[in-house]
């Protein structure tokens, strides 16, 4: 009964609220108003079905919220113990691997295509990650790196007439280095003022791009960008796209395993302790410049790379693709995946590169899906799909021994990627 | 990790199902790629409610060469990396030609796809000189004139009819406007000191208002205004520029030229110049397919209407004329064939502009674009 | 024309263009303030507001109201909209979110920015309308009549009246002193009896309110309208709160004109081509010499 009327009173709160927008449409040159009160009804109804749908998933949220502070889930635990044992989990990651190995020939080209720009994501969110997950600095102008990368390929091979696997190495450096440079004035910022900084970078590099026509060729972008080659073959449209599915998936595996080092190394730990407690972390003698400086040119020299990729992948680019909202996307990536967490950005990217690509069966109903897609999953999941495992572990202080074997290794790799700092 | 691992494995496995759709062969795919979301959305969407006017009156005919036709919009906000998936989503649906990609830029990715594969493309609304001009696109074709022959129109009629010599040349730092300024400018520059350009530069679209740079072209004392870009920005700029009274000539090009903006401007626009596609006002065609988009959608046709409309025609036209669906037969009858248009009479030539679309200069009087003579 | 002349009309330009920044950065301002949010919905509740405006007035038009009675009447229906979009906003997107990680709520306010857009694209339309011209016109004395338009003239002082009584309802009155208590400290204003759930009710109110008033006062300037608009506006608005120092009120009203002037100037003595770049190029040194903004201030680090 109580349910009733709190359903009640909100289909009609939702029925004042989109009243104008929903039932009147007028032509103002014309003096006409059409009136579509059939919407208006249909507001209602499906205002007072989802708001029973919202309380059910609402008051499964508290619960849930309560049993996950004193106990974990039954079934997790279960599951968990599932994958544990080594056979089944070999055999998963064999499936995986397999799946992902021949997928290409599996599915159409669309599916590749639209796979490759999803991996291009994953790296950009892996990326991300380093700034915003692990060290804590929220970056609103990642795109800026994306876009210099991208530019360093188009212009280096057309005046140059460099190609892809030269290109690599020399954007990843420069991505370094324009994230050195950025960052370096900007670092004293804290959390928000350096978001709108970011982002104001972020804006100056594309209008930079947009503006110096001579340079850029402005507006109208570079085209026939060639795609990666192999030792000068030539393959036809299909083989050339499986070509660059394995170049990217070579690329994204990488990342992983770099970024993975990298998170239980010095550096990462560095990252990490900053992200939590910046004066507690001064206090133990951290770097705390050197430090973040490594994390924003890091996070740019996977960008560089990604930017590379997509320009080889796209064989065009112009400015238009590098606005605020692709760092707004890439941002959520992260959010949405989990911070932290590597599985979870990749899940991230899939997710939010590949579901307006599904949703295309929704016709113009796919951007509104999506957008209220990304709030119900932050509203039901805000800790993102996947939480990272560091927090988690805490809870679990048997299991900490494992993850602890990467630390040797991981230190020496910070030292080396140090020393451009 | 490895619980991470299966998760994801389902998650993709799951995803990867859900999007192998499969076609049919017995249908006729009309492939409408463009933006229809976003910020530029009101410059795609008109193209997917022309194609759609099109196909219904053929289906009410019975179809083409005995199948139906299938309006599949795709959309890709006019971003490139969008528009190539668009591109291999409509490549494998087994498209059979496509209507669209908005802007230049987005053709310009997509177009090696649709190349590849064989499907002929044809824009409305692509203006880039480089997409016909570069020789690369055997399956690009368009309805709509190239941006180097406007500029060129409008830069001559600024400096002729109306006898301009300080000319202030604005754009609004797209592509499509961009072009068209330099271009103008050019015209201007190369003149041999009949006219010169006092001022060029580009607003930034969507901007909250323009008054700084309607002040600086008074500041420059030009004389006529050379506006290079789509509806929105010019008309904000001809109402700043008309309520501070400077009565100076605003001339522009074909995205301005539509009725959304004297709607907008109102009796601001009243004396603005446009250049559009040769003269249609007198076509009966032009006129039945704007009742036809009033009486279906309740209300007036946007931007690109009239040229998607003929597009649709000029490809549905083609099939029926090649007698079948393959690509060569395709474009043959594209570049042979004759079609009346809401445009004119169109066909193609070799490098896939419309023969017969040149550029006219129109001028708003009462409400209404007319051609200046 | 002098000189002087043009300095004026772009200074003034810069002034016009700056209060309305200011109405809207000032709700991202006060949201900020209470709950650390950075609105991304903001602009467009101000582009809600101006639509809805356009609706109410294409209906009192065709029924034959005269202009003035039009405004009365407009403007309180598209404030008390934006104000219940607002209100509904922060009850589904970011009410639910008050303990979850920062971040969370910022992808929310994104998901919300995309959905409110494609709404207002999907039940209404995505071509440009055209506002009808809602503010009084009058004449002004001859010397400032190739300056300023009356329409320039209303919006700055409409600014400037609805942010006085802005900083007085925050200054004097009770709410104003519970809000003020729950930006110092959220957790210490509910021990003293400051209902927080109803304060960050009303900030969304009252920020939705403002910038529904600047969304009505600029679409009726510039005589147009689409789904679009709240995004670049926003954006910008975002970035004149950060730059007077965001959660700061009077902060937000000087980075609105500070904004306004920098890009008016660029466009009126550099060129418009870099009016963004200067705009931002500002930002990014006005910060590097004061974190916290121009009147923000730089607030301690907890131990």
């Amino acid at each position: 009964m109580q349910g009733l009327k709190k359903s009640l009173l909100t289909a009609v709160w939702f029925m004042f609220l989109t009243f104008p927008i929903m039932v009147i449409r007028v032509n103002t040159i014309e003096k006409t108003i059409v009136w579509r009160w059939e919407n208006l009804a249909l507001v209602g109804i499906s205002v007072f079905l989802l708001s029973y749908v919202w309380r059910f998933l609402m008051s499964r949220r508290e619960r849930g919220n309560k049993q996950n502070a004193f106990a974990t889930d039954d079934r997790a635990q279960a599951f968990r113990a599932l994958i544990e044992d080594r056979r089944i989990r070999y055999s998963l990651i064999a499936a995986f691997a397999i799946f992902v190995g021949v997928f290409p020939f599996l599915f159409s080209m669309y599916q590749v295509n639209i796979m490759i720009s999803a991996l291009i994501y994953i790296m950009l969110g892996l990326g991300l990650n380093i700034v915003v997950g692990l060290a804590g600095l929220l970056d609103l102008g990642f795109v800026a790196f994306y876009a210099v990368g991208a530019y360093a390929y188009a212009l280096l091979n057309l005046h140059f007439g460099l190609g892809f696997w030269a290109v690599l190495p020399m954007a990843a450096v420069l991505g370094a280095f324009v994230g050195i440079l950025l960052g370096f004035p900007v670092l004293r910022l804290r959390g928000d003022y350096l978001a709108i900084v970011t982002l104001g970078f972020g804006e100056i590099i594309r209008l930079v791009l947009e503006n110096w026509g001579t340079f850029t060729r402005g507006p109208s972008g570079i085209s026939n960008i060639p795609r990666p080659d192999l030792f000068g073959l030539e393959f036809g449209l299909q083989g050339r796209i499986i070509y660059m599915y394995y170049v990217v998936l070579a690329l994204v595996l990488f990342t992983i395993a770099v970024v993975t080092r990298l998170k239980y190394s010095r550096i990462g730990r560095a990252w990490m302790a900053l992200r939590e407690d910046e004066i507690a972390c001064q206090a133990m003698g951290i770097d705390k410049t050197q430090t973040k400086l490594m994390a924003f040119s890091l996070g740019a020299t996977w960008a560089a790379m990604a930017g590379v990729v997509f320009a080889a992948k796209t064989s065009f680019i112009n400015p238009a693709s590098f606005t605020f909202l692709e760092s707004a996307m890439i941002l959520s990536i992260v959010v949405l995946g989990g911070m932290g967490s590597t599985v979870g950005v990749i899940l991230g990217a899939l997710i939010l590169i590949l579901l307006p690509e599904y949703l295309r069966a929704f016709a113009e109903y796919r951007m509104i899906v999506f957008g209220a897609i990304m709030v119900l999953f932050m509203v039901f999941r805000p800790q993102g799909l996947i939480r990272d495992r560091r927090l988690k572990r805490r809870f679990h202080p048997a299991e900490s021994s494992k993850g602890a074997e990467a630390v040797p290794t991981g230190e020496g790799m910070a030292r080396g990627a140090g020393s451009h700092g | 990790m490895t619980k991470k691992i299966t998760s994801a494995i389902a998650v993709a496995a799951a995803v990867a199902l859900m999007g192998t759709g499969s076609a049919q062969a017995a249908e006729i795919i009309f492939g409408v790629p463009g933006a229809h979301s976003g910020d530029l959305a009101s410059y795609g969407l008109p193209t997917v409610n022309a194609a759609k006017l099109v196909v219904e009156q053929y289906n009410a005919k019975g179809g083409l060469l005995g199948m139906k036709i299938k309006v599949v919009p795709q959309d890709e906000q006019c971003k490139p990396e969008l528009a190539t998936n668009a591109a291999f989503k409509l490549v494998s649906e087994k498209v059979t030609v496509a209507l669209g990609h908005i802007c230049s830029g987005a053709t310009k990715a997509a177009l090696p796809i649709y190349k590849d594969s064989k499907i002929v493309l044809m824009s409305p609304s692509a203006t880039n000189p480089e997409l016909t001009l570069s020789g690369d696109y055997p399956n690009f074709f368009r309805t709509i004139g190239r941006d180097d022959n406007q500029g060129k129109i409008g830069a001559s009629f600024t400096m002729g009819k109306l006898g301009a010599k300080k000319i202030a040349v604005i754009h609004d730092k797209g592509d499509y406007g961009k072009g068209y300024a330099e271009r103008a400018k050019e015209a201007v520059d190369g003149s041999g000191g009949k006219a010169t350009t006092v001022l060029f530069e580009g607003v930034t679209p969507g901007a909250v208002d323009y008054t700084a740079i309607v002040q600086k072209i008074k500041q420059s004392g030009a004389e006529a205004v050379i506006f290079g870009g789509y509806h929105p920005e010019a008309s904000k700029i001809v109402m700043t520029m008309r309520k501070r009274d400077m009565k100076i000539p605003f001339v522009s090009d074909d995205g301005v030229k539509d009725a959304t903006f004297i709607k907008v401007a109102g009796e601001f626009a009243e004396g603005v110049y446009a250049s559009g596609p040769e003269d249609y006002s007198g076509n009966p065609l032009y006129h039945q397919a704007n009742e036809a988009h009033k009486k279906a959608f309740n209300a007036d046709p946007g931007v690109f209407y009239p040229q998607a409309y003929s597009a649709a025609l000029a490809l549905l036209n083609a099939i029926e004329k090649a007698g079948s669906t393959d690509y060569d037969k395709i474009v043959k009858a594209l570049r042979t064939e004759y079609v009346e248009t809401p445009v004119g009479k169109i066909r193609f030539d070799e490098r896939g502009d419309a023969e017969g679309v040149g550029f006219d200069m129109y001028q708003v009087v009462k409400g209404e674009f007319v051609l200046v003579k | 024309m002098g000189r002087m002349e043009y300095f004026l009309e772009i200074f003034f330009g810069g002034l016009t263009r700056g209060s309305i920044y200011a109405l809207i950065a000032l709700g991202y301002t006060m949201v900020y303030g209470i709950i650390q949010l950075i609105n991304f919905a903001h602009g467009e509740i101000y582009m809600i507001g101006a639509f809805t405006a356009l609706i109410v007035a294409g209906v009192l038009g065709s029924l034959g109201m005269p202009g003035y009675a039009i405004l009365l009447l407009t403007l309180p229906i598209a404030v008390i909209y934006a104000s219940a979009y607002g209100f509904t906003v922060e009850k589904i997107a970011y009410k639910p979110l008050r303990s979850a990680p920062r971040l969370s709520p910022l992808i929310s306010a994104i998901g919300m920015s995309i959905f409110l857009q494609n709404y207002i694209l999907l039940a209404q339309t995505a071509d440009f309308l055209p506002f009808p011209n809602l503010l009084p016109y009058f004449d002004l004395p001859d010397f400032v009549g190739g300056i300023l338009t009356s329409s320039e003239v209303t919006i700055v002082i409409t600014a400037a009246l609805v942010m006085a009584g802005l900083t007085s309802f925050i200054k004097f009155t009770r709410m104003g002193k519970a809000m003020r208590a729950t930006a110092q400290n959220q957790r210490m204003a509910m021990l003293v009896g400051v209902n927080v759930d109803q304060v960050i009710s009303l900030t969304f109110i009252i920020g939705s309110a403002l910038a529904a008033i600047g969304g009505v006062l600029i679409a009726s300037h510039i005589g147009q309208i689409n789904f679009y608009i709240g995004f670049i506006a926003g954006i910008k608005a975002f970035t004149a709160a950060v730059l007077g120092g965001i959660g700061s009120v009077p902060g937000a009203m000087l980075g609105g004109l500070v904004l306004g002037w920098t890009e008016s100037f660029a466009t009126g003595y550099v060129s418009s081509d870099y009016e963004d770049v200067f705009a931002f190029a500002l930002l990014v040194l006005i910060l590097i010499f004061r974190p916290a903004g121009i009147l923000g201030k730089a607030d301690s680090q907890k131990v």
